[in-house]
Parts: structure tokens; sequence; C-alpha cells
């Protein structure tokens, strides 16, 4: 892994090229666990991107920021707005959603980033909060507040009456030139962004300018000394990372056209941190992962509830099964967030790498392993012909 | 004479009611080995802070080469052409040797800021070569995809010093580059001093180990308590009584 950033162009196109198709196809394979349907489909792609971006400032820079909820929120507001204002049309929607949390990490970043540590963590979520606050009660011109912004027929839509597309008589739903965002449609539209967006983080992590990122998180003392500049790197880096999570905020809104302050609560910042460090913060793939699973577990784990743990263990006597229903019933439904600290505690304290971590060593072990059967069956092919 | 590089003038720092530097008077001409040496807690750290602008000194100037150092970022006086090696060496631990010495290269290349994502590190191969011959030259070069928190910190010191190195500066600051070496090593790192004198770089360097300051040094300056009390060639600081007394105890050099 560590000579990964001297990866040739060839192997990097063929890496983009399994991704994309790994992406591409994963309304197939993920059938058999059931999780091929648009909805989480969707979600493995939305928070996929954000856990992306998030891993560029904190996996590269070791900046750990407590605020991307709001520039998630910042993101899908821009983007209802801009299906309201504008057009039903992703593509501007899209745009507008990145831009806006762009100019709004500009604003955060060149605060937040006076300060380094468990000072930055702290100015970032303060942040957070403050726009979620805002957007709960001042901002309500903006957000409608507790509400949440919706669409409705009366809505400009300046663009679309331009080129005349007349709204029907049901609610508009986002499309690419007329092709609907919802459903499969809607998750494509997302992979598409996936893989661009990827690419990009890819070029990051290869290139001298992700090098110097991580001297930053290695030693930012001796980056001074050694005639660098660290805070345009570093404000550079937060608003790339900002933009990631606009981006991933205006694909919520784009297959599922509402956008709600609760999206900017402390815990969804506190999610993508998570969704990191449990794939591997500083890693490529390792935040997809993160994500992924997560999303994952958080479906099944979610939908779980009393009953169906009491059907699960009918088999033990009654007084038992009600035992075990009740105490597992603590891990699952709205309990999943007990599980989900249990298994990133556990992550933490084992795997500091996170699942990268693992695959790494469990692939050492096979190859370990693999090696010295070579060695056995070579020396024992020795002894034969000596014999 | 020739060209003074580093001017410093009435240089003061105090730290609350301790005076670390007093009236430091201090000019460095090009192309030479200038050794500061002084018992612990002379200034001699204190002094090197100072002109590469790590501590703002309390009153007096640092020029280089005409230019004013004072009030200057760190980033920015090494941008100027400033090398320093620290007492405790500063490296990026969590890099590996190779990546350790191609961040300052890109550095002297690239200026205090760029963000050009459109080369990949595959293809600076030339950077990666100078790197590359820098670690030979220090003999880390069998070490270079190790990460360089698990070197030794003979090898640290080395490492860093291979990170000023490659920059090529005019002007290299070094504090204490061989302590915690072995013999062999600080002899290798001495022929290497040495051999890069050649190529016109001063040098400024803090040593205790005076086999190295006899071996390398054209001039010597001695510190104590934030004064210097004696400056001269090698052989004119052995023979001051006054050096004898207050940095010795009176034992012969
Ligand atoms: N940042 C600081 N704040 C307060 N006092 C300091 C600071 N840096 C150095 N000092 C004090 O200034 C004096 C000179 O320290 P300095 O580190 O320059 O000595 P030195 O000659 O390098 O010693 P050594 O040989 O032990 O490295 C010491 O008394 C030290 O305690
Ligand atoms: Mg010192």
């Amino acid at each position: 892994m560590i000579n990964a950033n001297l990866a040739s162009p060839r192997q990097d196109l063929i890496y983009m090229l399994v991704f994309s198709a790994v992406i591409l196809t994963m309304p197939l394979w993920l059938q058999p666990f059931g999780a091929a349907y648009p909805g989480l489909l969707q979600k493995f792609m939305i928070f996929g991107i954000l856990a992306i971006g998030y891993n560029l400032l904190f996996g590269l820079t070791g900046y750990l920021s407590f605020g991307h909820a709001a520039f998630l929120g910042i993101g899908s507001y821009a983007a209802v707005w801009s299906f309201k204002l504008l057009s039903m049309n992703v593509i501007p929607a899209i745009i507008f959603g990145t831009v806006m949390s762009g100019l709004f990490a500009v604003v955060v970043g060149y605060v937040c980033l006076r300060r380094a540590g468990i000072y930055f963590a702290i100015l970032t979520l303060a942040f957070a909060q403050m726009a979620y606050n805002l957007a709960y009660s001042v901002l309500t011109p903006i957000t409608n507040g507790e509400t949440g912004l919706q669409l409705s027929q009366q809505d400009p839509r300046i663009l679309d009456r331009m080129f005349g597309i007349e709204a029907t008589s049901s609610l508009p739903f986002p499309n690419l030139f007329g092709i609907t965002s919802a459903g499969f449609y809607g998750f494509y539209i997302c992979a598409a962004v996936m893989i661009i967006v990827f690419f990009i983080a890819l070029r990051i992590f290869r290139s001298s300018f992700g090098l110097k990122l991580r001297a930053i998180k290695s030693n930012q003392t001796r980056m001074s000394y050694t005639g660098y500049n660290t805070r345009p790197f570093l404000m550079t880096t937060f608003v790339i990372s900002g933009m990631y999570a606009g981006l991933a905020g205006s694909l919520m809104a784009v297959t599922d056209p509402l956008a709600g302050a609760e999206r900017m609560q402390w815990t969804a910042s506190g999610e993508v941190v998570l969704m990191t460090i449990l794939g591997g913060a500083g890693t490529l793939i390792g935040p997809l992962l993160g994500a992924g699973i997560i999303k994952y577990f958080e479906n099944i784990f979610s939908a779980f509830n009393e009953n169906m743990l009491m059907d699960a263990f009918s088999f033990l006597p009654d007084w038992m099964a009600e035992g075990v229903a009740a105490f597992l019933g603590l891990f699952v439904g709205d309990g999943w967030h007990l599980t989900l600290g249990l298994v990133f505690m556990l992550i933490v304290i084992f795997l500091p790498g996170g699942m990268m971590e693992g695959l790494q060593r469990i692939w050492k072990l096979i190859r370990h392993g693999r090696h010295k059967r070579d060695h056995q069956s070579k020396s024992q092919q020795a002894s034969a012909e000596e014999a | 004479m020739s060209k003074v590089v580093l001017d410093v003038s009435d240089v003061d720092k105090k730290f609350g009611g301790l005076r670390a530097l007093s009236d430091i008077n201090l000019q460095i001409e090009e192309g030479t080995v200038n050794a500061i040496i002084g018992p612990n807690g002379a200034g001699k750290s204190t002094l090197l802070n100072v002109i590469v602008g790590r501590l703002p000194p309390s009153r007096g100037h640092v020029k280089f080469n005409g230019q004013e150092l004072t009030g200057k970022r760190p980033y920015e006086i090494n941008q100027m052409g400033v090398a320093r090696v620290f007492q405790t060496p500063e490296i990026f631990p969590d890099l590996t040797l190779l990546q350790n010495a191609m961040v300052p290269a890109l550095a002297k290349r690239d200026g205090q800021f760029n963000m050009s994502i459109l080369k990949s590190l595959y293809h600076e191969a030339e950077l990666r070569e100078d790197a590359e011959q820098m670690l030979k030259d220090l003999g880390l070069i069998e070490h270079k995809d190790q990460l360089a928190k698990s070197m030794s910190r003979g090898d640290k010191r080395r490492l860093e010093l291979a990170m000023c190195l490659v920059q090529h500066p005019k002007l290299v600051l070094l504090d204490e580059p061989t302590a915690g070496m072995s013999r062999h090593d600080t002899n290798r790192t001495i022929d290497l001093l040495k051999s890069i004198k050649e190529q016109g770089m001063t040098k400024v360097i803090i040593e205790h180990d005076m086999h190295v300051v006899f071996s390398l040094a054209d001039r010597i300056s001695v510190l104590a308590q934030g004064a210097i009390i004696a400056q001269g060639t090698p052989e004119e600081v052995r023979n001051d009584p006054k050096v004898k007394e207050a940095y010795l105890g009176g034992e012969q050099l």
C-alpha cells in the first residue's frame, strides 16, 4: 500500500474500469444480499460521495471536521431551490448545490482553519449547529423551517417555462432531459456522478498535491520549514471536501425533492466520520466501503423489531425467548445505533486502519500461507530429487 | 573578504525575565562552515530559531543576502534558500523515506503553494531520482520504502539532513546533526558535509562534538549565557583563554 501513489497510468485505468463496472452492476450483484432496490442503491452512492469527499480532508490532511452535515444540507436546499426557480432538470440543481456549499465552505474554512486539532473540530461543529438552527428558525423564508422545503405546482421554474415544459396536474419530479431521476434511473444518475468524483479523488491521491496533504497530516511544522504555506493547501482541500458534501446533498434532493433541517444535525456529521474511519481513513476505497456497510446494516437492523425476534426464538421456552428477544431488541430497530457504536469501538481498538486494514491483513495471511506452501513443496521436490 | 550571506545584527531575545540572547552580532561569509559552540542552555538553538523565523527577536535584525528576514514567515525564509535541521528531528513520520525526500524537492520546484492534480507522481521521474540520489548519498537508500517513523534516531537525523540538502539551499542551519549517531555514521556525515563544501553552500552548525567542529569549521563562535564570548578561526578559539575558562572550565581542547 506504501507505493500506492506510484501506480502506473495503466494500473489506474484498469482500476477505474473495474471500479465503474462494479458500481454500475450493483443492481445485479447486490440482489443476493437483498440490497438491490433503488432507494438503498441511491443511498450507497450519495453517502459514498459524501464519505469520499470527507476523506479527502480527514484522511489526507488529518483535519477532523465535525460539521460536514451543514454542507450536505446546503446542497439539498440549493438543489430544491433550483428545482423551484429554474428547472426540474437535475444538472442545474447539482451545479447550484455544489457551488453554494463550496461558497459556504470558503467562509467556514477561513474561520475554522485558524486552529487545528480538537479546536478545529469544535469550530466546525459550532458552524454546523448554527447552520442547523438558522435553517430551523431564522431562515424559515428560505428553508421553510420545520416542515422542510418542498416543491409546489405554483413554482416559477423559469427555464422550464421558457422551453415550454408545462406543469402537469401532479407535482413535477426532477429529471435529466426528460428521463426521471426516480428509481433505478436515479441510481444511475448518482452512479455516474460517483464515478466522476471518484476519478477526481484518485487524481488527488496520485498527485504531488495529495502527497503534500499527507505531509501536512504527518508534520505541519516540518512543512512550513520546508517552504510550504500550508493554509492555502488546507483551504483548498476543505472547500473541495465541502463541495463533495454539497454534491451529495443535492443528489439527495435529486432522488427525493425535499430538504429538511434534520439533514444538518450533528448526528449526520458524526455519521460520515464513522463511515470514513470504519472503512479506513486515508485509503481511496475505504470510506466508500464504510458508507455502504453502515447504510446496508442500518437498513437491515432498523427493520427488525421485537416481535420478529420473538418469532425467531420461538423454539426456546417462552421465558427464555422473551429474555433473549428483549436483550437483542436493544440492538435492533431504533437501537441500531447501539450496534453501530459497539462495532465502531471494536474497529477503533482492534483495527485502527479500518476495514481496509483488515482486508490487507487477510490478504497478507493468504499470501504468506501460499508462500509457505510453495516453499514446502519445493523443499519436498528437492529431497525427492536427491533421493 | 568575500560576500556576507547572513548578517545578524544586535539581536536580543528575551523569554520573560530570561535574556536568552544578548547583543548578538554575527557575519557569515558565503561558502564557509561556521560552528556555534557553547554549553547547554547557552542560546544556540534560540539563535537559529530567530534566524529561520520560528521566534521573533526582541530587538535587532537578521539579513540574508541583503534582504530582511525579521518578520518573515518560516516558509518564506525557506523559499529564499535557507534550510534547517532541528535538534529533535522534524521529519514526516508517516511517509516513506523517499516521500520524505520528495516533499522538500517539490517545495523547491513548485513554490509555497501549487494545487495541480493533473500530473501523477508516477511521472515525476526526475524529481524522484534527485531524492533517491540524496538518500543514496546519506546511506539511506536501502530503506527508501520504509516509513520514517520506523527508523533509528540517528537515521532520522540523516534523513532530515537529506531533506534539507535535496533543496540545494544557499544556507543550511544544522542543530547538532550528528547527535545520537554512531561513530561510523558521524564520520560519514562529516564527509558528506565536507564534500558539499565544494559546491559553495554556506553552513552554520551547532555541535557539541569537538571532533566534528574542528574537522569541519572554518570559523567558530562561542556562545555562553546568550552572548558571543569569542569568534575566530579554530586555532584562535582553541587558544582563547576566555573560552577555556567559560566554556571548558580550563580543560584543554
Ligand atoms: N520557547 C522558549 N520559551 C522559554 N524559554 C526558552 C524557550 N526556548 C529556549 N528557552 C530558554 O532559553 C535558553 C537557551 O535555550 P537554547 O535551547 O537556545 O539553548 P542551547 O544552547 O540550544 O542548549 P542545548 O545545547 O541544550 O541545546 C534556555 O535557558 C532555555 O530554557
Ligand atoms: Mg539547542
